[in-house]
């Protein structure tokens, strides 16, 4: 028999809704993998021992009654630890908010409990999400669990090795710049990003507040669908959250690929992006046109802009959104100071890690008078430039298709310009610019054997045709990329 | 030779909006409440936490911006300041920069040379930052309640010349917001806080001098204390040959002088960027229309039909609509006597006497119109209206009764009068041979005498004429 662990979030639903098992037995399982597992992986910054036993224990209740809240209830899950967490550390991986314990939960994490979710602990991430390896987290070295001597990607690092590891069916991250989709590729796993405002942001640690939107990370894109399920829909605590009811996810599966239209743009076949990567690219189209989609290479010039845009829009308003953290109200507080300057002064030098520092210190100036407008105001323009530019592609195809990465997985301290890693992001960053939707599935290994990610981004709110894309190419390739 | 300044004042004024929960979450917003009872992750800005825009503060800053005659924008949008202090949770607010919802507008204030018009140069929303309390055992302490209600900040143009103007300007925009209903702007309370730009001229020049700007005068006497002070000691130091630096001051109450805060050396940098997380507001034509059904006639439309349809003086009209209550009981009176101009000058003058500051009107429109008609028909005099109103305040009396019980009737039989004045200019010889030599005050002497002996009930006008015609018959 397959060990629970090796299941997908689905496989476990449907041995649940079949009582061939328990929510319990699934939650100790994988407690115990993570007992196992995480001294080598660190995925987890926090394992919630108590709360998961009690929340499968209330499941199993539920469901000798009949009474599931979902077909996912008891299901385990974890979080990336910048999702708020009521009466459980919420970190952001900074010493900044090394022992924050949020009054109140995220919408995402209320809507996950009302379905039955067994929450399993809080993950390792990038500090406040800014970094491309989880290198940058103040509280803990992930690995990945392919080839452990290299980096899960980031900043959702955590979340992709928790997956990847097998010590959570599923897990949740955040995708500021491909934060969920970047290391869902390195570590072989599938991370989506959803359409900005499909998913209510309300109770993720801001970032970027015009590009952050939380996704799932997840074994195979059935299991990405399931999860997307619970987790969209409106809000009435964001002001971003769309009103449009959410479709039958699923639903839109399984339909395959005959007669779509597929866009490959030049821009990101080029000698940038390592040959291996670019060849399961190219081989990906190949098995489009095989499956009946029609694959076109087109040129994308906007594309180019997307990575400087990126960095100035997101540093700019990270460095507002990361002001809060002053010493004052909550949070880390150096010791020992005269006066409010010194405190501000003191407690962010001392509790923020260099990369923050960095992108407060890039956004305060991109923000600057006589700055404004050579920087961020011009940002905001080639940002109009680039979502034009995918709308009418959109009007013409219906998905775009890049590789996720440049590259596969790198070694620890390999990269250590953070231009160098800043580039990494150029294929994942456009979707966020834009808010559409993309995807990132296994689709092979380069030849050392690390997985290489293949992206797909769809128009805003076409959910469904891109995980039926890339529904189609996962059975193609054979499931996940292990 | 001293030369001759004029003061060139604008004003920036912070009304919180009476909207019953705060701008950006459900939190009450009730004034004078226990320290940090009326917040939430929301307003404290706990990370994660979202803004979400109470509707209600848009449609109250569109009807302040309509109220004052503003043009107000289809298309607005809020952007953060970005600054740090120990009361802004989140280390920026979240105001208007450069899309501010209304703009280009004007009032009317009325001063000694008529009609004046004062530019308004745009209304803008904001929330209101978190209140520091210094106490002496712990320091200083955060206080949430504040933090999240809803302003608007009403920028002036430099339109005003004088103390008077600027006292003048914000009573009248105190007077439109409450007749507007969207604020209770008690300065006391805070409600309406106002920032003074003062700079100083040679008059008729028209360069402008070096804007001071005077912070949180929380009253109508300390903006005019204020005002006037700044702008003797402005005077006094360009005729000393100093120059003026571009500062920031405070006024202290207890000695009447203002102390510099800040010199502005540089502007200070707020980052302004548009605010992400709220999405621009956009207003079509029929929901301006909507709100603009929604407020109230305005005291300057109340004072046109005062004095077009009721013929009364634009003093008058000016007194009866700086206080809403105050205008709506002369309506209600209005509509039950033809005597509006007695009217008028009866509550002017008598009834605002018997209320207090900030006290209800303790008669009814019905016994105040009484009053008015009896006053036009002249079955009473003033002394009479006078006392009647005192018996009437806070009882249910009926003043047609009272005028008998009290015998308040007034004395118009001319053949009594004819006798009361004979024996007045007779017991006075004295008053008489002043008269005669022509001292006017001589007659009003007299009169008072007779309007004494005949209890104040003697018709004055009737009175005056048989005084008059016995003296020059003598």
């Amino acid at each position: 028999m397959i060990a629970i662990t090796d299941m997908t979030a689905l496989e476990l639903s449907r041995a649940l809704e079949a009582r061939e098992i328990s929510s319990t037995e699934i939650t100790r399982a994988y407690l115990d993998r993570i007992d196992v597992k995480n001294g080598e992986i660190g995925a987890y910054l926090t394992v919630t021992y108590d709360e998961a036993l009690k929340s499968a224990s209330l499941s199993d209740s539920r469901r000798a009654r009949g009474e599931a809240l979902s077909a996912m209830d008891g299901v385990p899950v974890g979080i990336k630890d910048n999702i708020c967490t009521k009466g459980v550390a919420t970190t952001c991986a900074s010493l900044m908010l090394k022992d924050y314990v949020p009054p109140y939960s995220a919408t995402v994490i209320e809507k996950l409990e009302s379905s039955g979710a067994v929450i399993l602990g809080k993950l390792n991430m990038d500090e406040f999400a800014m970094g491309s390896s989880t290198e940058n987290s103040a509280l803990g070295k992930t690995r990945n669990p392919v080839d452990t001597s290299r980096v899960p990607g980031g900043s959702s690092g955590g979340s992709a090795a928790a997956v990847a590891a097998r010590m959570a069916p599923y897990a949740l991250g955040s995708d500021t710049g491909g934060s969920v989709r970047q290391p869902a590729s390195f570590c072989g796993v599938v991370g989506l990003k959803p359409t900005y405002g499909r998913v209510s942001r309300y109770g993720v640690v801001a970032f970027a507040s015009s590009l952050d939107q939380i996704g799932p990370i997840t074994r195979d894109v059935r299991d990405c669908a399931a999860a997307l399920q619970l987790i969209s829909g409106f809000d009435g605590r964001d002001s971003v959250c769309s009103r449009e009811e959410p479709p039958d996810f699923s639903g839109c599966l399984g339909l395959g690929i005959e007669g779509m239209k597929i866009a490959l743009p030049e821009q990101f076949l080029v000698e940038a992006v390592a040959p291996d990567v670019r060849s399961s690219v190219l081989h990906a189209a190949e098995i489009c046109e095989k499956l009946g989609a029609r694959v076109d290479v087109v040129s994308m010039p906007s594309l180019e802009n997307a990575l400087p845009t990126y960095f100035i829009i997101s540093s700019a308003e990270a460095s507002s959104n990361l002001a809060r953290f002053d010493g004052i109200g909550y949070g880390s507080s150096a010791p020992g100071i005269d006066s409010v300057d010194e405190l501000y002064r003191k407690t962010r030098s001392m509790y923020f890690g260099p990369e923050v520092k960095r992108r407060i210190m890039l956004g305060t100036f991109v923000l600057s008078s006589g700055y404004y407008d050579a920087y961020y105001k011009k940002a905001v323009r080639v940002r109009t430039l680039i979502m034009r530019e995918f709308n009418s592609f959109f009007e013409r195809y219906d998905i775009v298709m890049t590789p996720t990465t440049p590259d596969t997985a790198w070694r620890f301290g390999e990269r250590k310009s953070p231009m160098a890693v800043y580039l990494g992001d150029v294929c994942t960053v456009p979707a966020n610019i834009a808010g559409i939707p993309a995807i990132s599935i296994p689709c092979g290994a380069d030849a050392g054997g690390l997985p290489i990610g293949l992206q797909l981004f769809a128009k805003a709110y076409n959910e469904c045709g891109l995980l039926r894309a890339a529904c189609a190419l996962e059975d193609e390739f054979g499931g996940s990329g292990e | 030779m001293s030369r001759i300044y004029e003061a060139v004042i604008g004003l920036e004024v912070h009304i919180e909006l009476k909207t019953g929960t705060k701008i950006f979450c459900a939190c009450p917003t009730d004034f004078g409440a226990e320290p940090n009872t009326q917040c939430c992750p929301v307003c404290a800005g706990l990370p994660g936490t979202l803004p979400m825009l109470n509707e209600k503060v848009v449609e109250y800053a569109v009807k302040a911006g309509l109220a004052t005659n503003c043009e107000i924008a289809r298309y607005a949008r809020f952007d953060r300041k970005n600054y740090f202090y120990p009361d802004l949770p989140k280390a920026y607010q979240i105001s208007q920069y450069d899309m501010p919802l209304c703009e280009r507008g004007h009032i009317l204030i009325a001063t000694g040379d008529g009609e004046k018009r004062i530019g308004i140069t745009r209304i803008h929303i904001e929330e209101d930052a978190a209140k520091l309390v210094h106490d002496d055992r712990y320091g200083t302490l955060i206080d949430l309640n504040r933090a999240g209600i809803p302003l608007i900040e009403v920028v002036s143009e430099p339109d005003m010349r004088s103390a008077a103007e600027a006292v003048a300007y914000l009573k009248k925009l105190r007077s439109i917001v409450l007749y507007a209903g969207i604020s209770d702007a008690k300065m006391n309370e805070g409600s309406m806080r106002c920032d003074v730009n003062i700079s100083v001229r040679v008059a008729g020049e028209d360069k402008l001098g070096t804007r001071i700007e005077i912070k949180n005068l929380n009253s109508f006497v300390s903006v005019q204390r204020a005002v006037e002070y700044e702008f003797r000691r402005q005077v006094a130091a360009l005729e000393a040959g100093e120059s003026l630096i571009q500062e920031t001051r405070r006024f202290e109450p207890s000695t009447g002088r203002t102390f510099s805060m800040r010199v502005k050396e540089d502007a200070d940098d707020y980052r302004y960027f548009p605010e992400p997380d709220i999405p621009p507001i956009i207003l079509d034509n029929a929901a301006i229309k909507r709100i603009s059904a929604s407020i109230p006639p305005l005291p300057d439309e109340r004072r046109r039909t005062y004095m077009e349809k009721f013929g009364l003086s634009a003093y008058h009209s000016e007194q009866l609509v700086l206080e809403r209550s105050v205008s709506d009981f002369f309506d209600a009176a209005a509509a039950l006597t033809e005597h509006r101009q007695i009217l008028a000058s009866f509550i002017l003058s008598e009834v605002l006497r018997y209320m207090g500051e900030g006290d209800a009107i303790s008669v009814s429109p019905a016994q105040i119109a009484a009053i008015a008609d009896m006053l036009g028909s002249s079955r009473i005099n003033g002394s009479g209206a006078k006392k009647l109103l005192g018996a009437l305040w806070g009882t249910e009396g009926d003043p047609a009764e009272l005028i008998s019980a009290l015998d308040l009737e007034q004395l118009s039989d001319r053949a009594a009068l004819a006798e009361l004045a004979k024996r007045t200019i007779a017991q006075h010889p004295n008053m008489v041979r002043d008269y005669k030599i022509g001292k006017q005050s001589a007659l009003k002497a007299l009169m008072g005498r007779a309007m004494s002996i005949s209890g104040g009930k003697a018709n004055p006008e009737i009175l005056r004429e048989l005084i008059v015609l016995e003296l020059e018959g003598q």
